[in-house]
């Protein structure tokens, strides 16, 4: 079976992370985003990965290749020469999709939950239509776009764009199931799935909804990629708890790489995830934070809602909040205020940055 | 002989102060771990010939500064003794009101010191400065440079370049007159009082003259009495051949606001490398780690994880965790530090509380330092409607919990904060 990504640009969403590595291999819980999505399509049977993008990136590819190894399938790159929205990949790659009759996965890149896609094939075999997106619940369906659909059998009737009455609270999840003959509505040419292809479908009775168990959510920006976090960890929690550390210093669900290394009379938690190599010196009090690989936090710091970059270092007695987000390899000196910092890669922080903003 | 009138002012004054004069008489504030009023005492008795010192205010007697008064005798074996005017008289009015007790032994020359002033009070050099110039009754303001804008909020001083003498006076001028600014610091001859009993006269003809001319009520006695040094005396005096100005180089700052406590602070302990070595703090194993200038008082008790300077002073009884972090900061007795805390630019005010990783943090409001005659501006609270990031000050007994920010802001006394606030003043 296949499985498209459609991973995109330059993911400018989530810098400054994504001015150091493609947004894909940014870790999410200690792991690449995409792995999180590539290892649960593995485990669904999916044998070969192409990823939708529309730029250049050598360490993608590398990575790409590392991974083939690893997971033992094929991972192939479709370069768009210009942006395609979000079908008119599936144009480009139609060659690569068409070679059997199975029905193949889509995904948009950022989202994560517990991706359902065994069951996702069942409920599409069982309806037998061309396609199936998956959709989950909202508490407000005012800021997006609905679909409504019949509960029982999960046909749907229609999409509405931000409804100022409530029609559903149900949205697309970004992540589809397709029979191959679905392509044949699609064409080269800068595309809209959800506005352009979805609509038509669902009119000629073509499309149905699964509804999706337990949490989303698009960790795109950095807020969401915290709140994912959250999320992520709590489900691990049900999952595999044997996976988190607990004992005395850690509250609440906490993730650490083990070669991190942690001082004494810390506080961690809840809801930290702790990269390879990172360190923490004595006193250091950190909840809600994603630490990247090789970073360092300094003695007696305070962290609430950061994502630190790849070897960035927060000296002692620095409190940072309300996320503050590192670039790789930034150094805060001592003592500082960070307050909804965005710091871009490889900038000395100097001055207390008392309320949110851009550090250049 | 020789004796000093410190002016103490009263309850009345020093508002810039609160809420930390809502505890304690401002005189009596710790800069550099020993009340404001001390630095002043210890100069004066250094000098020959010093017999007594009076302070003249109007606070009530109150225990604090009976205490303070009995202590600074012993220590500094001289007569100390407080005067308390009726009512606020000005500074000139309450010196001639008490200006028996101040003659009485007859000293040849007094000096008189507000007691909001932090200086090295190069007092023999004013002495010496008073036999070399003019004739030997003439009157000495101590005087020290400032930059054009900031002269303005300040007495201004034009001198006789040759001679030195007085020939203008005029307080907090809207316009730029000199930058030579009076220091508050003063040496009289016991002749001042003819001039300023001369002023008390006029005051009093005044008022039967036009009596109903104000709109307070008040016994008439009371206001010819009310008689400011500066604007009633230094004013007349300009020019006449009486009032001279001895110029200083030397460290000098008002005391108005809380934050400019802090300030004084550094500037008095960076004097007590020469003076009180012993209240200076060294790194020493088994004690927490100083740097540069820190003044703790014996009976606090800090972790020896602990980093504390510069410019920090801790009072009596004072408790500080493990891994707390201190910087340019007064914090008064009783308080106590949880483990990891940080107090950056703040006065934490007596028994108060910080929690652990709570950071109290203000913004100093030093003199530019790239101008070697800035002063501290004496900042007002608000500027266009907003509160100006100063110091954090939290009075007596608030309590700061765990893991919280308090950024730019004012904490009245007996709080419980439940939160972080930044730039606020919470009542």
């Amino acid at each position: 079976m296949k499985a498209l990504i459609l991973v995109g640009g330059y993911g400018t969403r989530l810098r400054p992370l994504t001015l150091s590595v493609p947004k894909p291999l940014v870790e999410f819980a200690n792991k690449p985003i995409l792995l999180h999505q590539v290892e649960a399509l593995v485990k669904a049977g999916v044998s070969h990965v192409i990823l939708a993008v529309s730029y250049m990136s050598e360490l993608l590819e590398r990575e790409m290749r590392t991974q083939e190894e690893r997971l033992g399938i094929k991972i192939s790159l479709s370069h768009e020469k210009e942006p395609l929205g979000t079908a008119g990949p599936l144009a480009l790659a139609r060659e690569l999709l068409t070679d059997s009759a199975e029905p193949f996965f889509v995904l948009n890149s950022d989202v994560i939950c517990e991706f359902p896609f065994e069951d996702m094939l069942r409920f599409h075999k069982q309806h037998g239509r061309e396609g199936t997106i998956v959709v989950t619940k909202v508490e407000e369906p005012s800021k997006y776009g609905v679909v409504v659909f019949e509960g029982e059998t999960g046909r749907i009737h229609r999409f509405v764009e931000k409804p100022q009455v409530f029609v559903s609270n149900k949205i697309n999840a970004g992540m589809y199931i397709f029979s191959p003959s679905m392509l044949d509505r699609i064409q080269l040419r800068p595309t809209s799935i959800e506005k352009e292809i979805f609509p038509v479908m669902a009119e000629e009775g073509h499309l149905y909804a699964m509804e999706l168990q337990g949490f989303w959510m698009d960790i795109g920006q950095p807020k969401d990629f915290l709140t994912g976090m959250c999320m992520y960890l709590q489900s691990v929690r049900q999952q595999g708890p044997e996976k988190l550390r607990t004992g005395p210093g850690f509250l609440g669900n906490v993730l650490v790489d083990p070669t991190a290394v942690i001082g004494q009379n810390c506080t961690i938690g809840p809801n930290v995830t702790l990269g390879a190599g990172v360190v923490l010196e004595d006193g250091v009090r950190i909840k809600r934070c994603t630490v990247l690989k090789g970073a360092r936090v300094r003695s007696h710091s305070w962290l609430e809602s950061c994502i630190i970059g790849w070897s960035s270092s927060v000296g002692q007695w620095v409190r940072m909040e309300n996320v503050t987000v590192l670039g790789e390899d930034v150094i805060v000196n001592d003592e500082l205020y960070l307050n909804g910092a965005n710091v871009l890669p490889h900038k000395s922080i100097t001055d207390s940055v008392p309320e949110p903003r851009i550090i250049m | 002989m020789l004796k000093t009138v410190i002016l103490i002012g009263g309850p009345q004054k020093g508002t810039r102060f609160r809420p930390l004069s809502f505890e304690v008489p401002k005189p009596l504030f710790p800069v550099a771990g020993v009340p404001m009023l001390q630095h002043h005492i210890e100069a004066c008795a250094k000098v020959p010939n010093m017999k007594e010192i009076l302070l003249i205010g109007f606070y009530q007697p109150n225990e604090e500064l009976t205490r303070f008064l009995s202590c600074a005798q012993q220590e500094f074996k001289i007569s100390i003794r407080y005067l308390q005017e009726y009512a606020a008289l000005g500074t000139g009015g309450g010196i001639y009101h008490f200006r028996d007790q101040i003659l009485s032994g007859g000293p040849e020359a007094f000096f008189i010191m507000n007691a909001d002033v932090c200086s090295e009070f190069p007092l023999p050099e004013l002495l010496e400065f008073q036999k070399e110039h003019g004739d030997t009754h003439s009157f000495v303001i101590l005087g020290t440079t400032a930059n054009r804008k900031q002269s303005m909020n300040y007495g201004c001083i034009v001198e006789n370049e040759q001679t030195n003498e007085v020939l203008h006076y005029v307080e907090k001028p809207s316009t730029f007159v000199s930058d030579i600014i009076n220091c508050g610091i003063y040496l009289f001859t016991p002749e001042i009082f003819q001039h300023i009993g001369a002023v008390f006269q006029k005051n009093q003809q005044d008022m039967l003259l036009y009596p109903y001319e104000g709109e307070e009520q008040t016994n008439g006695w009371q206001r010819a009495e009310v008689i400011r040094l500066e604007q009633d005396i230094f004013t007349a005096l300009a020019g006449q051949g009486k009032l001279y100005v001895y110029k200083t180089n030397r460290f000098w700052s008002q005391i108005k606001s809380a934050g400019s406590a802090i300030y004084a602070s550094r500037l008095y302990l960076n004097q007590y490398h020469r003076t009180h070595p012993e209240r200076l703090a060294t790194n020493e194993e088994g004690g927490p780690k100083i740097i540069g200038n820190v003044y703790i008082h014996p009976t606090a008790n800090i972790d020896p994880t602990a980093v504390l300077g510069p410019n920090v002073s801790i009072g009596t009884g004072v408790a500080i965790g493990a891994g707390v972090r201190v910087r340019e900061s007064i914090i008064l007795h009783g308080a106590t530090l949880q483990d990891h805390s940080c107090v950056l630019n703040s006065i934490v005010g007596w028994d108060s509380t910080i929690g652990k990783w709570a950071r109290v943090e203000g913004t100093p409001s030093d003199p530019n330092p790239n101008d070697p005659y800035a002063k501290i501006d004496s900042e007002t609270l608000f500027r266009d409607g907003k509160l100006t990031p100063s110091i954090t000050i939290l009075g007596c007994n608030v309590n700061i919990p765990s893991e919280v920010i308090i950024l730019n802001s004012i904490v009245l006394p007996h709080k419980d904060l439940n939160r972080s606030f930044k730039n606020q003043i919470i009542l």
